[in-house]
């Protein structure tokens, strides 16, 4: 029963990051994203990245802007820092209310 | 002896409140996570008190009455503190707007004004009492607003300040701080992200993000309207994706020379102040963020953007070339130098330290502790034309 649940709890996990990389990515998104889109995500240069703002935005389409960043803006790319399932669950914490 | 004790009492807290401290040679670092400001002493390497509460100071800038009593510390969420550093206690404390992005001190030391991003525009308060005196709303076009960057302070009682999403720079002018005037340049230029005000007060100058080159006000000519220079520079060249936007704040002039960082690449534009032509690059070990000269203008050191925040980099005036790389640490943020440069401050963010740097030796003098430190200020700033 044990090995069951340690085996869920894995498959559960499938694509999300270790724990280490989440707390990497917390701090890339505190720092790194905040210096354009405020250390509370409320904006700057960048815009709000708040819950009720991404709201009527599809995961996709955040994931790749995440990822390619939005050429003609100052967005950048994040590819060379992380990978699909890191940008997708960057959207995910950014979609909760609290972070 | 019972008879004695309250003489005894009333003598020390006399010598508590006749304890005299100077302020030329103290200093604000931020501590963006906390919101907090430490006060420290830059002679004896001390933290001297913690001032708490500051709000969203990830973004936050400084500036110093010109008795140096006070600083006015702007924060991200539209915040504007005035510290009393004699008494180690906020003064005075006002939320100005909802976004904001830096602030700067009129030549008369009287009043304040803080560029924000929204609403935009910019707002001057008086000094003394924090109430707002003037309300300069960044129109432009079919009612928009613009995010307003590189605020600074000019001779004659102006301050200049460029429109991020204008593309203009505007000039006003506070001799009378009721009626403001105010002379507007449009077309500068796509997206001018900051702005510096040359230490001679003669030079502003707007760096571009959304094209080559840069916008040129001279302040003495100011009929001859910006001219853009370097407007080819790299224009062929692939453009790396920018992870933080440079700063031009304490750019360096350094004989003929000004040095400034070259946007999405890893080099320093070293540029013919007689000509505004390019003289030369140099090349550095990533983005550079900073770039600024010592105080002499013997060197200019260079930190940079994510991911190549763990190094400084100083170059060498002499002869243009690289002079040693250093190491201090993770998350070089920023960088301040002693009012005569002989040490330079050096904040850390990712491991939580200031560093105390010998400009000469290049030796590690002390670290300090300090939690997320994203911004050093030094009270000499008080007394410079654009800081
Ligand atoms: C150098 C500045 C800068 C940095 C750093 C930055 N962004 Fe952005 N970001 C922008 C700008 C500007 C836009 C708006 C682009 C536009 O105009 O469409 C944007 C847009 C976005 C959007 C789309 C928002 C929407 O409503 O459509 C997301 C999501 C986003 N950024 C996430 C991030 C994340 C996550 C990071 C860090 C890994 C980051 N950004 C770092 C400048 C930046």
């Amino acid at each position: 029963m044990l090995v069951m649940t340690a085996v869920l709890a894995k498959a559960g996990l499938a694509g999300e990051p270790s724990q280490e990389r989440q707390s990497t990515l917390r701090n890339m998104l505190n720092h790194d994203c905040g210096a354009c889109h405020g250390l509370t995500l409320k904006g700057g240069l960048g815009p709000a990245l708040l819950p009720e703002v991404l709201a009527g935005k599809p995961d996709d389409f955040l994931i790749s802007t995440i990822l390619n960043g939005r050429e003609g803006t100052a967005m950048p790319p994040w590819q060379p820092f992380m990978n699909r399932d890191e940008a997708a669950w960057l959207v995910g914490v950014l979609r909760k209310p609290e972070h | 002896m019972i008879k004695l004790l309250p003489l005894i009492a009333l003598l020390f807290s006399l010598n508590a409140i006749a304890e005299p401290r100077a302020t030329g040679d103290l200093g604000i670092v931020i501590e963006r996570e906390d919101g907090n400001a430490l006060i420290i002493n830059t002679t004896e390497h001390k933290r001297l008190a913690k001032i708490e509460k500051l709000g969203d100071l990830s973004h936050a800038s400084v500036v110093f009455s010109r008795d140096q009593r006070y600083a006015y510390v702007f924060g991200r969420d539209g915040g504007l503190t005035k510290i009393d550093m004699l008494k180690d206690a906020i003064d005075k404390r006002i939320i100005q707007a909802g976004n904001s992005i830096g602030g700067a001190i009129s030549q008369d030391g009287k009043l304040i004004a803080v560029s924000n991003y929204t609403p935009g525009g910019v707002k001057v308060f008086s000094a003394e009492t924090l109430e707002l005196v003037a309300d300069i709303p960044s129109d432009y076009g079919e009612g928009l607003r613009s995010k307003v960057v590189g605020l600074v302070d000019a001779p004659g009682q102006r301050f200049v300040f460029s429109l991020f999403d204008a593309g203009e720079i505007w000039m006003a002018d506070f001799k009378n701080p009721k009626a403001p005037v105010i002379k507007k340049f449009p077309n500068i230029g796509k997206q001018p992200y900051d702005a510096l005000m040359s230490p001679d007060g003669h030079y502003y100058i707007a760096g571009l993000f959304g094209e080559p080159g840069l916008a040129l006000l001279d302040l003495w000519n100011t009929e001859a309207g910006v001219k853009h220079i370097l407007p080819d520079y790299g224009k062929d060249d692939e453009k790396l994706p920018v992870y933080k936007m440079p700063h031009l704040e304490g750019w360096a002039v350094a004989g003929d020379y000004v040095f400034a960082p070259a946007i999405g690449q890893h080099k320093v534009l070293v540029i013919d102040k007689n000509t505004w032509e390019l003289h030369d690059t140099i090349a550095v070990a990533g983005q550079p963020v900073f770039v600024m000269a010592r105080p002499d203008a013997r060197h200019v050191w260079v930190n940079f953007a994510f991911p190549d925040n763990h190094q400084v980099q100083i170059i060498d005036v002499k002869d243009l070339s690289l002079h040693k790389t250093l190491s201090p640490g993770k998350g070089v943020l920023h960088m301040e130098f002693t009012p005569r440069g002989e040490q330079v401050w050096v904040a850390l963010r990712d491991d939580n330290q200031l560093v105390v740097y010998d400009t000469d030796t290049l030796q590690e003098i002390t670290r300090l502790p300090a939690n997320k430190p994203n911004g050093i200020f030094f009270s000499s700033r008080a007394h410079k034309i654009g800081l």
